[in-house]
């Protein structure tokens, strides 16, 4: 493109990454809606793109735009902390190539074959039928290769550089990350052996090592945007891990409480996850009490601006800060202890948390990331923010937190009618759903959805428009 | 001058930071060794012996399996083969399962894998939850066996014009859109008469795990809902 003020090679690359992932994040959104559709209309599709089909790409897409903008933003920050031009460039661009071919093959194999016949050919090459996980294996290869791909470049550049403490716990993180999805790879006839597994996968990615990285990123733009103290912001990082590992990793005992796992899980599920919490809050203050204090220390030399040098990637990190705790900590807390999640487990009220939380810690984050980029790229000392930013972060986010409201509503009526009062029978299924509170959730989270969907289309218009506007300084 | 202080030094909290994390890494890893041999699959041997196991193995099929309240673990607990004094597996009363109470080790297993590869192929996960997993578009398969729909006086059996459970849960695994039992009905997903039967097996077998008292009350209750 035209005006390209980025010298890096790593950070051009970076911008490939995060397109993808924008791209994606549409397909998320608009599978998202057909099913949502679905719920209010049964018979939208049916047998054409039926619900399974939909769900599927709306939370594969989920997964894979969130990981492409993981590694955009970790090829992104790479000049920035090792002080030189990320290793093996020319590797990581034909990795991305893969990595895009594979995505797109695998999400049309979704969409025009979609289910096949009951033999482990179907698992090699059309999907594996296991929720978030459903990539073909030759797909989960594919990945394997393209991360490792992605690791030597991090661990080249981070070891030839200036390794800073961002770039340390990234190497560590990234690294946990990758090793981890190969728990997810095999097959097996039992199926709580399955779901042992598949959540080693899960878990450790969303309630650990995606929440580190998340404190990385939050690091590397309180330094960026708004100059935080190095010192300061990767001391809070190593805190931050200590308190995401320690209570993230053994938190996966609430996945172990009904999957024919032993009673013992409980105690251990029900303790560290509720601590799970506690790091996102820790976040939650830090991001704001730097902003306060760098605030603070420019209001000290008498001069009446922004210390912030991207107001919409900044509105963004501070949402994230917010959406994490919420979605993460306080939605995941309401159900995590097993008395509770008895009668919680498997409906709405997990989705309602789903929605919040993997929109609140990781979408807005990378969204930040983007803004971030259309900022370098477009060489800008100061962006501020315009109309359709504030327009799309303001849908974006009460979308979201209206989808959630309406989905806890729903959920409360499957819990009491389908579970408590019927004893999660079929016939107690369907009890729950055709009640009144229930369908009216269904209503308003499509209305929620559809301006969630609007604001994500203002979204794309203001990154695709925001670098060439008058009023940022240069 | 007072000394610098450890609790602000960088160093001090990167080396708690991986204190913590390898401390809770390991004690992950242990506790999975404990784990696993807890839920590997059971064997034909185990009910012979009167063994239960929390995942029993696949001959379970031909067995009566009922989900009873448990005194002393204070939840219910899939019952095989009757219950003996103390409320638990006795592995005496027999069950037909498509005709057959004698299903070998080998037959059963090979039923259960064509299921569970199944239920992977059709991508039932993205619409049912799987003990409590999935998606919430459609009832819970957790106990789905165990179902009074689809017992002998149950809608569903009756629906299909089947004499059993199984052959009527077959039936309309085949053709679910040929008996639209809700507005929101199941698509057809081109499921062979094979891929039926062992989709069914893997649901009987399913609903043997002792899954800790998930789902409670499970088809305890008729008609609290407007009295029906």
């Amino acid at each position: 493109m035209a005006n390209n003020y980025l010298t890096s090679e790593s950070k051009k690359l970076a911008t490939w990454y995060f397109t993808f992932a924008a791209i994606l994040f549409g397909a998320q959104l608009l599978f998202g809606l057909v099913a949502a559709i679905q719920f209010v209309v049964p018979g939208f599709l049916f047998e054409i793109l039926d619900f399974s089909v939909a769900r599927m790409v709306h939370i594969n897409a989920l997964v894979v735009w969130m990981v492409f903008a993981m590694m955009g933003s970790v090829y992104w920050l790479l000049p920035d902390e090792t002080g030189i031009e990320t290793v093996g460039i020319g590797l990581g661009k034909l990795l991305y190539w893969v990595f895009v071919a594979a995505i797109t093959v695998v999400v049309l194999v979704y969409l025009f074959v979609q289910v096949g016949p009951a033999d482990i050919t179907t698992i090699w090459f059309i999907n594996e039928g296991r929720e978030y996980l459903e990539a073909p294996r030759w797909a989960d290869i594919g990945i394997v290769i393209v991360v490792l791909g992605f690791i030597y470049n991090l661990y080249a550049t981070g070891m030839k550089g200036n390794r800073s403490g961002i770039i340390t716990v990234l190497m560590a993180d990234m690294l946990a990350f990758a090793g981890i999805y190969l728990a997810g790879m095999g097959y097996t006839d039992n199926i709580s052996m399955d779901q042992f597994w598949w959540w080693w996968v899960i878990h450790m990615w969303v309630e650990a090592t995606w929440e580190v990285f998340v404190g990385s990123i939050a690091a590397y733009g309180l330094i960026t945007m708004i100059g935080a103290h190095r010192k300061t912001v990767e001391m809070w990082l190593w805190i931050e891990v200590a308190m995401l590992f320690g209570s993230g990793i053994l938190g996966i005992g609430h996945h172990y409480f009904w999957i024919g796992t032993p009673e013992y899980w409980w105690e251990i599920g029900a303790l560290f996850s509720a601590l799970e919490p506690l790091p996102l809050v820790a976040m939650f203050i830090h991001v704001l009490y730097d902003w306060g204090k760098m605030q603070g220390e420019q209001d000290a030399q008498g001069k009446e601006v922004s210390v912030i040098s991207n107001k919409p990637a900044f509105t963004w990190f501070v949402l994230n800060a917010f959406g994490n705790f919420v979605g993460a900590g306080i939605w995941g807390f309401f159900h995590t202890f097993p008395q509770v999640n008895l009668y919680t487990h498997g409906t709405q009220f997990t989705s309602a948390h789903g929605h919040l939380a993997f929109f609140g810690a990781y979408a807005t984050i990378l969204i930040g990331m983007f803004y971030l980029a259309v900022q370098g790229k477009n060489g800008i000392k100061v962006m501020y923010t315009t109309k359709k930013s504030i327009w799309a972060t303001c849908m974006i986010f009460g979308g979201v937190l209206g989808m959630t409201a309406a989905l806890t509503m729903a959920g409360y009526v499957q819990v009491l009618v389908s579970r408590a009062q019927m004893g999660a029978t079929w016939a107690g299924y369907f009890d729950g759903q055709a009640g009144v509170w229930f369908a009216q959730g269904m209503d308003w989270r499509l209305i929620m959805g559809v301006i969630t969907f609007v604001g994500f289309i203002v979204l794309m218009i203001d990154l695709l428009s925001i670098g060439k506007a008058a009023h940022h300084e240069r | 001058m007072a000394k610098k202080s450890v609790w602000s030094d960088n160093r001090f909290w990167q080396r708690s930071a991986a204190w913590v994390t390898g401390f809770a890494a390991m004690l992950m890893i242990w506790l999975t060794f404990d784990t696993i041999p807890q839920i590997v699959l059971g064997s034909d041997a185990d009910f012979k012996n009167g063994v239960t196991k929390r995942v029993p193995g696949p001959t379970v099929i031909n067995y009566k399996i009922t989900y009873e309240m448990n005194a002393k673990r204070m939840h219910e607990i899939p019952v095989i083969g009757g219950a003996n004094a103390e409320g638990t597996s006795s592995f005496q009363e027999k069950e037909l399962f498509f005709g057959r109470d004698d299903w070998s080790e080998d037959e059963a297993r090979e039923l259960l894998a064509l299921g569970k590869l199944g239920s992977q192929a059709k991508n039932c996960m993205n619409c049912h939850t799987l003990l409590g997993n999935g998606a919430y578009y459609a009832p819970d398969l957790t106990k789905a066996w165990l179902d009074p729909a689809w017992g002998p006086e149950g809608s569903m059996q009756a629906m299909t014009g089947k004499d059993t459970k199984e052959e009527a849960m077959a039936e309309f695994l085949m053709h679910p859109s040929q008996y639209p039992t809700h507005a929101r009905m199941m698509p057809n997903l081109g499921i062979t008469a094979a891929e039926a039967k062992g989709l069914v097996a893997f649901l009987k077998h399913m609903s043997s795990i002792d899954t800790n008292g998930f789902p409670r009350n499970f088809g305890k209750i008729k008609g609290a809902v407007h009295g029906k």
